[in-house]
């Protein structure tokens, strides 16, 4: 079974979330596909165990052979590559622009003279913690985008015989459509303010237009604060859970711990709940 | 040239909209932006009057033509995006949320059954508020490129402030480090980066501070919610004497503050607890502008 935790936007609480679901598992893998963040490491404390670093492919230009004839930088949407033809005969390319797409070098007419060199943009850490089998993805600062790092994550480091929790990255972009996209279903996180309102309106917008089985988890929740729950019911979608506000919980977040123990036997029938909607 | 003060976070969550919409009860003269696009929270408390709105494209996405294709399959193999998909009727299609606009599918088809067709990823709007002009936008689920997104209401804003003389212009950023941020921070002259006292609030701010270097701009700290954990406040002090950046303020937890928001009430108009660090972190900040 495979699970993503997402919410409209950051702090909501998703890692949270996501590392009380992992904890209460029998069987679990935690990805944290929040690669420009990962935050779930701080909680988790993992013996890491291995460390493989993540390269995307960049063109590297053969100055000797290449003819500058400029049908690479026309090639290139995003303009990372400038040829200079006569007489300076310079190729310039720019790393951080460059989206790893292959059209440079599909174009180029002469062998040799643009060739795809493998780049590290970031890093997967593989441990353990506890019972909880641990994957983290995390991108070199400077670099744009997440997308292809997280398509890696879920391709080649996925155990399906797990149970699967996917903690995505914050918003409803294109790393959080990788992160969904194929999963059995989304826990929509939230906390019960007109902000989280506003960006669980997003959240569902999204996994609806995904075709993706979904339920809430309310955060930080008070009874006599109904936002959430008035939307929830109008839309007919099913609050999973309701974790209390407490004041105590948010000194131990920021102390790096969670009462895991404590609301293991809560979460494990959100699990419960979650396989028998499939 | 107005003066542009941008409030980002290494993270969501840390305070930043309630930060920025007490700034921008604050300040006078000036343009307010909500340049967090991916998650707008902003227009939530400035409750605006919308004057003018217009539909934002995004890049174009492929579009395979069934007729002219042959089913060679050349793009699905060539695309990095995995973009493309065959139904369960054989035809190929472009999937618009995966396709990474980089056109080589175009390029590489046979038949010249491909090509780029405009799609709008968002929306962005010029509004009145009790607080002053306020330019936001709305980007459309599962959209990418909020950066160009962030660039275009920045400069919407600076168009807006030379037009009417107005002096500064007030941004609430986009949390992270992705191109969202990069685009928020480039051009600012003054950048707060609201951390909060937790493990990981450490760890982002670190990571934003790197990032305002990178691109030499000028940035202060301001710690929310300081007392849940003044261990990790101090620290962040000390990382932030380290690094040679001011600790602009900080802000004590009040539970004032999430009520306020739910009422939709500006947390500095609201809180008599946060009312003297806000003021301090504003006085502050109009100095180093
Ligand atoms: S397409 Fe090839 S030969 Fe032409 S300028 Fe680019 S690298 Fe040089
Ligand atoms: S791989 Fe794509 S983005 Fe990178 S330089 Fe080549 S054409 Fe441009
Ligand atoms: S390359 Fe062109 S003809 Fe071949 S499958 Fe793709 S769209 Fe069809
Ligand atoms: S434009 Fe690029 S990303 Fe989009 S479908 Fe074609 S090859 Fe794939």
């Amino acid at each position: 079974m495979k699970i993503a935790v997402t919410s409209g936007k950051g702090g909501t609480g998703k890692t949270t979330i996501s590392l009380l679901l992992a904890y209460a598992s029998e069987n679990p893998q935690y990805i944290d596909c929040d690669a420009e963040e990962p935050n779930g490491h701080l909680f988790l404390k993992p013996k890491i165990e291995k460390r493989i670093p993540y390269t995307e492919l960049v063109p590297k230009i053969n100055e000797d052979i290449c003819t500058f004839c400029g049908k690479c930088a026309d090639a290139c949407a995003y303009k990372a590559l400038v040829v200079m033809g006569e007489p300076l005969k310079k190729v310039m390319f720019f790393d951080e622009l460059c989206h790893s797409c292959g059209a440079c070098a599909y174009v180029c007419p002469v062998e040799g003279a643009l060739v795809e060199v493998e780049k590290q943009v970031g890093e997967i850490a593989i441990g353990k913690a506890g019972h909880i089998d641990f994957v983290m993805g995390q991108l070199n600062i400077g670099e744009a985008s997440a997308t292809q790092l997280i398509a890696s994550l879920k391709r080649d480091y996925m155990d399906e015989s797990k149970t699967v929790i996917l903690d995505s990255p914050p918003g409803t972009s294109c790393t959080v459509v990788e992160t969904i996209d194929g999963v059995d279903f989304v826990v929509l996180v939230t906390e019960p303010t007109p902000f989280g309102l506003s960006d669980l309106k997003l959240s569902v917008e999204l996994v609806r237009d995904m075709g993706l089985p979904f339920g809430i988890i309310v955060n930080k929740h008070e009874d006599e604060k109904h936002l959430i729950e008035d939307y929830a019911k109008e839309e007919n979608i099913e609050i999973l859970y309701r974790l209390p506000f407490s004041e105590e919980f948010a000194k131990m977040y920021s102390k790096g711990s969670l009462p895991f123990e404590k609301y293991k036997n809560d979460f494990a029938s959100v699990l419960k709940r979650i396989e028998e909607k499939l | 040239m107005s003066k542009e003060l941008v409030i980002i976070s290494g993270k969501g969550g840390t305070g930043k909209t309630t930060l920025t919409s007490s700034l921008a009860y604050l300040m006078k003269d000036k343009i307010i932006v909500d340049a967090d696009a991916d998650a707008a929270n902003m227009y939530i408390l400035m409750k605006p009057k919308v004057k003018y709105s217009e539909k934002f494209k995004g890049n174009p996405k492929a579009y395979i033509d069934p007729d002219k294709c042959t089913g060679c399959d050349i793009c699905r193999k060539l695309c990095r995006f995995d973009a493309i998909d065959i139904t369960d009727d054989g035809v190929y299609v472009v999937d618009e949320i995966k396709c990474d606009s980089c056109r080589l599918c175009e390029i590489a088809c046979p038949e010249k059954a491909i090509t780029m067709k405009d799609v709008f990823s968002g929306e962005w709007y010029e509004s009145e508020t009790e607080y002053g002009l306020f330019v936001h936008a709305k980007l459309y689920p599962g959209a990418e490129n909020s950066g160009n997104l962030v660039t275009m209401v920045k400069h919407r804003a600076h168009i807006l402030s030379e037009e009417k003389g107005i002096e500064y212009i007030l941004v609430d950023g986009s949390p992270g480090i992705g191109c969202p941020v990069i685009s928020t921070i480039s051009g600012a002259n003054f950048v707060i980066i609201v951390a909060e006292p937790t493990p990981a609030g450490l760890h982002d701010l670190e990571r934003v501070k790197k990032l305002c270097d990178s691109f030499k701009v000028k940035s202060g700290v301001v710690v929310n919610k300081y007392d849940l954990n003044e261990e990790k406040t101090k620290q962040i002090e000390e990382f932030a004497k380290k690094e040679g950046i001011e600790v602009l303020g900080k802000i004590p937890f009040d539970k004032c503050v999430p009520d306020a928001i739910v009422n939709l009430e500006i947390p500095y108009a609201a809180c008599d607890r946060i009312k003297n660090a806000i003021e301090q972190i504003y006085k502050r900040a109009m100095e180093l502008l």
